[in-house]
């Protein structure tokens, strides 16, 4: 029998009506309303909010979220809150999310949270309408695997790269059934934000979650976020995470090790995030392959993307950028990005190049920063925070054969819309790509160093 | 199949006891729930109707129309009820929606050799059964229903068993599976995993008591702004 794990922190989006509507139809309560915080992410606009929203079922989701939310008392970031954002930056960035805390969420990128030392759930709606009824969660104790990077960065290679390398390495299956905890010299060295982007990406791996253990950096961030705890009280909370680490000589279920200075800046040139390859790379033979079926998969991948065999991967042109989503929308990803395009202008082929903030706090950061002005002297589009073109929900896609790099976390067929095709990169790949007008790399480059 | 439910609304799913149906054989690698519900239909408020749209962008060309190169639309296939899948079956997302449009379609069973972790537990909290068998097992169904026309397996979830119908209603091929008992006596009972849970209401209730004002990080929450 799995146990019963209580949640301490649990977090609801836009996509939960069913879980709200099972709770009512049992005749069941919202149990902790105080523990549970709600947020408009995945349907909302990011442009003119004036207006009313187009789809009238994501118009349903919002106005149903809102009453339930009324009903129950849980605190909800609607359109209108200088709050809202993406779940997963919400989430840390408010201190809701706090070391040695189970936080669960309806959304597989929960494990963005254990960039802090939390333990994160991510699931489907009928586990949000459990820990709605019960503040608790049946699970059986998973596998772990440890992902250990050591070794420097070169300049130029970002979180998003070596997550993107970690998954090139383990497949889009080796972490299944697993939770990863990443650990190593270049773990430690990026910031607390580049571990929420290496953390994101742990379900593109197959695994069930991903953590890091919480240090100096972790109770930094932290410090003074609004529902983190102040003076005392903080300080002994602090004190507790010596006990949130790995013991020397643990064991683990499988062992991954990376040398991060062997890391180039990482593109996608397929259709799963495990399609993946150095900047100065090709695009793989089908025929390479041993196994029949990855050979099939990597042609069916390079006839979608519109891609030739052994072709550079900095031949690739594109013309579509978007930067956004929960996996790269934080502060540090914006100041990267505009220092590579500040002074210049997008080549002249981008067709759309966009900046979704991940939260409107990140948006006033930003623009109290005058990021906005460089994003936008260069021609770049800068929205409200939310989902975006990372899921395609809220309208916000691109064109069928359009081309996009993107710094989200997926590129299944059609996830950017339908004919889309996508290629995942860090932000400063991203903001390269859109002033080239194709994959150029970053390493050398002369950008201050936020991590 | 046999059909019970323990309460109105909640987790509560069909009891699953056996099941005889048509296989239709999906052979890719690491089909992801973007392929399996694009996003365009997640914004609906119901966990009914999407059976149309499984495989929406797959299945169907311009104008909805169907795709005849698409397994599921090939006449051989019609009513088929078992999806032999590749590896990785279901990763990426963890929108259930997903396993309600599988099941809106009419499949009761999947199988194949893993699955993505959310989606395969979606997948039993709405009553369809996803096995996991070993690789050459797989291939085997595989390879039979591709080869023979009308392909039938037969489950049993109590005997762990699945077998092969041929066509004068005698089984020939079985394999045993492997299943958490935990998820097996939940699907067979049809149990509502929530009303489960509460039946430990005075161990939670202990826990919040013990647990929370230890620490002020466990305890409600304050938040220094008003509104929101």
């Amino acid at each position: 029998m799995p146990s019963l794990i209580y949640i301490d922190r649990h977090i609801v989006h836009d996509i939960s009506a069913q879980a709200f509507a099972g709770v009512e139809a049992a005749g069941r309560k919202v149990r902790r309303p105080d523990l549970t915080l709600a947020v408009v992410d995945h349907t909302v606009p990011t442009s003119h909010r004036e207006l009313p929203i187009l789809d009238p079922h994501a118009s349903v989701l919002l106005s149903s979220l809102d009453r339930n939310c009324r009903e129950w008392g849980i605190r909800l970031f609607d359109l209108k809150s200088i709050f809202q954002g993406i779940v997963h930056i919400i989430g840390p960035e408010l201190g809701f999310t706090q070391p040695g805390l189970t936080v669960a969420c309806g959304d597989s990128h929960t494990s963005t949270h254990g960039a802090v030392g939390a333990l994160p759930f991510g699931f489907g709606v009928s586990e949000v309408e459990h820990i709605l009824a019960t503040q608790c969660l049946w699970r059986k104790k998973s596998k772990n695997m440890l992902v250990r990077v050591e070794g420097r960065r070169a300049r130029g290679v970002t979180a998003k790269d070596l997550i993107l390398a970690v998954i090139g390495k383990i497949g889009i299956d080796g972490g299944v059934g697993h939770v990863i905890e990443y650990a190593g010299q270049a773990i430690r060295d990026i910031s607390v934000e580049g571990r929420m982007t290496v953390c994101n990406m742990s379900i593109e791996g197959g695994a069930i979650s991903g953590m890091i253990a919480p240090d100096e950096k972790t109770a930094a961030y932290l410090e003074g976020r609004p529902f983190t705890p102040r003076g005392k009280q903080f300080e002994d909370t602090v004190a507790s995470w010596k006990d949130l680490v790995s013991d020397p000589g643990a064991s683990f279920n499988k062992v991954v090790e990376l040398d991060a200075a062997e890391i180039a800046p990482q593109v996608t040139w397929g259709t799963n995030p495990g399609m993946v390859i150095g900047v100065n790379g090709k695009v793989p033979d089908p025929g390479s392959y041993a196994d029949v079926q990855d050979g099939q998969a990597t042609e069916r991948a390079i006839e979608y993307m519109g891609l030739r065999p052994g072709m550079s991967i900095e031949d690739i042109s594109i013309d579509h950028v978007f930067i956004g989503s929960c996996a790269n929308a934080r502060i540090e990803d914006l100041r990267i990005a505009a220092s590579v395009i500040e002074g210049k202008k997008i080549s002249p082929h981008i067709k759309q190049a966009m900046v979704v903030p991940g939260s409107m706090l990140v948006k006033a950061q930003a623009e109290h920063e005058g990021l906005d002005k460089i994003f936008k002297s260069a021609g770049f589009e800068w929205h409200d925070a939310g989902c975006s073109m990372c899921v395609g929900m809220n309208g916000d896609l691109v064109p069928s054969g359009g081309r996009c790099a993107s710094t989200s976390n997926r590129n299944f067929e059609g996830r950017q819309g339908k004919g889309a095709r996508t290629h995942l990169v860090s932000p400063m790949m991203a903001a390269a790509a859109a002033i080239a007008g194709h994959f150029v790399d970053t390493r050398g480059m002369d950008v201050p160093d936020a991590e | 199949m046999e059909k019970r439910t323990s309460s109105k609304g909640g987790n509560t799913v069909e009891g699953f006891r056996k099941h005889t149906g048509l296989v239709v054989p999906f052979d890719k690698l690491n089909v992801d729930t973007d392929q399996v519900v694009p996003k365009q239909f997640l914004t609906w408020s119901t966990k009914d109707g999407y059976g149309r749209v499984l495989f929406y962008d797959w299945r169907y060309v311009e104008g909805e129309k169907p795709n005849p190169d698409f397994v599921l639309n090939k006449p051989r296939y019609q009513g088929a009820s078992i999806l032999l899948c590749r590896a990785n079956f279901g990763c990426g997302s963890s929108r259930e929606h997903a396993a309600w449009a599988l099941k809106g379609f009419g499949f009761r069973v999947l199988i194949g050799t893993t699955f993505a972790d959310i989606f395969y537990s979606n997948c039993f909290k709405n009553s369809v059964l996803p096995i996991r068998i070993r690789q050459e097992e797989i291939d085997e169904l595989f390879d039979r229903a591709e080869k023979t026309e009308g392909y039938q397996l037969a489950v049993d979830l109590e005997e762990q068993t699945i077998a092969e119908v041929n066509p004068r209603g005698k089984s020939g091929l079985i394999f045993k599976f492997d299943i958490d008992r935990f998820r097996r006596d939940c699907m067979l009972r049809g149990l509502d995993d929530i009303g489960l849970a509460l039946e430990f209401e005075r161990k939670i209730l202990d826990y919040e008591g013990r647990h929370q004002p230890a620490a002020p990080l466990y305890g409600p929450l304050s938040f220094p702004f008003t509104g929101n």
